[in-house]
């Protein structure tokens, strides 16, 4: 389940900040490691909500630091 | 101490091709620009026709660059990368590099793009990108970033003269000490249903829905507006003793500039050509030469019947009587009409023609229009001279603005 969060997070970051999708690991910072700056991260909680219909308000935005965030998060609230 | 302009660098992504190089070629070879639009343009549009530009931008840049920037801006990075690296990307203190890159209208792709969204899906899923893709010194900011230029990044905007003035400010930033180095240009992106429908609605585009190839003739007794275009020209602009020192190549050298404005109409140009005139001598006097000087003239000439007419009479009361010793090139008979592009796309016109010694022609021209009393190149390009000689570029825009640039030869 986590894996296939894993692996659609990391095309949509592909997509809207041009990462390479492999590079896309659950340990792997957004901002730090993955250079996605907080516009870009507007659209990867915008595609998100969209594919798993999971909503992601801003005060939690803040929290999701890691790519492992991100996944524990969708898998929680989808 | 004097501090002179010369040109170290061109890129252009036209109708007539995706470089420099290739679209001036198509424009000697006197190719037309306009084509018949898709299947899908509305059929209610007056206009059927346009000039699109020959290699699509987002077939070229990477997808997220596509994603983040308004066509508007995809065009002038692309030629703004091609000038650079053809200026042979140099080295200088960010501090002293500077941007001028304008546009007519801006990014209203990404705004309609952005309203559609807005309607259909509502405001949170509208980009965060979208502002950046809409103000209209996006395409100055997004060349400045690429660039690293820390001398100020400008837009100047005056509707169809804009790349021109452009032209101008960079120059100033230079003359003035600013600046060794400003990239400088114009860039349009604007062919959409909404534009098209508004300059439709002035009745200013041509109607010549079944002979797209043709509908640009200015000069001719049956033109009936403009081609609308697309598209960016940007120029490495350069203080000739840092481009000396470095052993830059030098295409031209830019004499000087002239701006007025006609206080006349919002959209009618001056009949009498008062403004548009005086902004030709202010530019001699600025390049310090003479109207004989004056070999070539790129005219603004959009094939509209009052603007054609307006600025020949322009060039006959800024140049006097050696206005018959110019030859006179209306490429927007190719290129269609690029608005906030077109200034900077036909100064590079007017810096290859001294370079290469020859005037480009310009095309359609069937019953040359007998009010126009100016030597036009209807018959194919025309060598010009060899020694000193220089050029004149002319741009216009709605509001009234004249905007005339001086080039000489090295």
């Amino acid at each position: 389940m986590s894996e296939d969060i894993l692996a659609g997070l990391a095309g949509i970051v592909n997509e809207v900040a041009g990462v390479p999708a492999e590079d896309v690991q659950l340990d792997k910072s957004f901002v730090d490691d993955l250079d996605v700056d907080s516009l870009s991260m507007v659209e990867v909680v915008m595609a998100c909500e969209d594919k798993w219909g999971v909503k992601i308000p801003d005060s939690e935005v803040k929290n999701l630091k890691t790519v492992g965030d991100a996944v524990s998060y969708i898998t929680a609230n989808m | 101490m004097t501090r002179n302009v010369v040109v170290t660098g061109i890129g252009m992504t036209t109708p007539l091709g995706g470089d420099a190089p290739t679209t001036w070629a198509a424009a000697l070879a006197g190719t037309p620009g306009g084509v018949r639009l898709g299947a899908d343009w509305d059929p209610e549009q007056p206009a059927q026709i346009a000039a699109l530009m020959r290699d699509n931008p987002a077939e070229i840049l990477k997808p997220v660059e596509v994603r983040r920037m308004d066509p508007s801006e995809q065009c002038a990075i692309i030629a703004a990368r091609e000038a650079w690296a053809d200026a042979g990307a140099p080295e200088i203190d960010p501090i002293r590099l500077g941007t001028v890159v304008a546009s007519g209208i801006g990014g209203i792709n990404s705004l309609i793009s952005a309203y559609e969204t807005l309607r259909d899906k509502g405001a949170a899923r509208v980009s965060p990108h979208m502002v950046t893709m809409i103000m209209p010194n996006g395409p100055a900011a997004m060349v400045g970033i690429e660039v690293g230029a820390r001398a100020g990044v400008h837009t100047p905007v005056s509707a169809c003269a804009s790349g021109a003035e452009a032209i101008s400010y960079a120059a100033k930033m230079i003359e003035d000490g600013r600046a060794d180095i400003v990239v400088a240009g114009g860039t349009e992106a604007c062919i959409n249903g909404v534009t098209m429908a508004g300059f439709g609605a002035m009745r200013a585009l041509s109607t010549r829905n079944d002979d797209p190839s043709t509908a640009s003739r200015a000069y001719d007794m049956d033109r009936d507006g403009f081609v609308m275009g697309e598209g960016a020209g940007i120029l490495i602009l350069e203080e000739e003793e840092h481009a000396r020192a470095r052993g830059a190549k030098i295409y031209g050298r830019y004499g000087g500039a002239g701006l007025t404005s006609d206080g006349h109409h919002i959209a009618q140009p001056d009949p009498e050509g008062a403004g548009a005139s005086r902004a030709i001598q202010m530019a001699l006097e600025d390049a310090e030469i003479s109207a004989s000087d004056i070999i070539h003239v790129n005219a603004h000439a959009t094939s509209t019947p009052q603007g054609d007419f307006a600025e020949s009479v322009a060039i006959r009361k800024g140049l006097g009587g050696q206005a018959d010793h110019a030859w006179v090139s209306a490429t927007k008979s190719m290129t269609g009409h690029l608005l906030g592009g077109a200034g900077a796309v036909e100064s590079i016109f007017a810096i290859l023609a001294l370079r290469d010694r020859i005037a480009p022609p310009s095309i359609n021209i069937f019953n040359f229009d007998p009010a126009i009393e100016l030597q036009v190149t209807k018959d194919g390009p025309v060598q010009l001279p060899a020694g000193d000689i220089a050029a004149l570029n002319n741009s216009f825009g709605f509001g009234g603005h004249d905007v005339a640039l001086v080039f000489k030869s090295v």
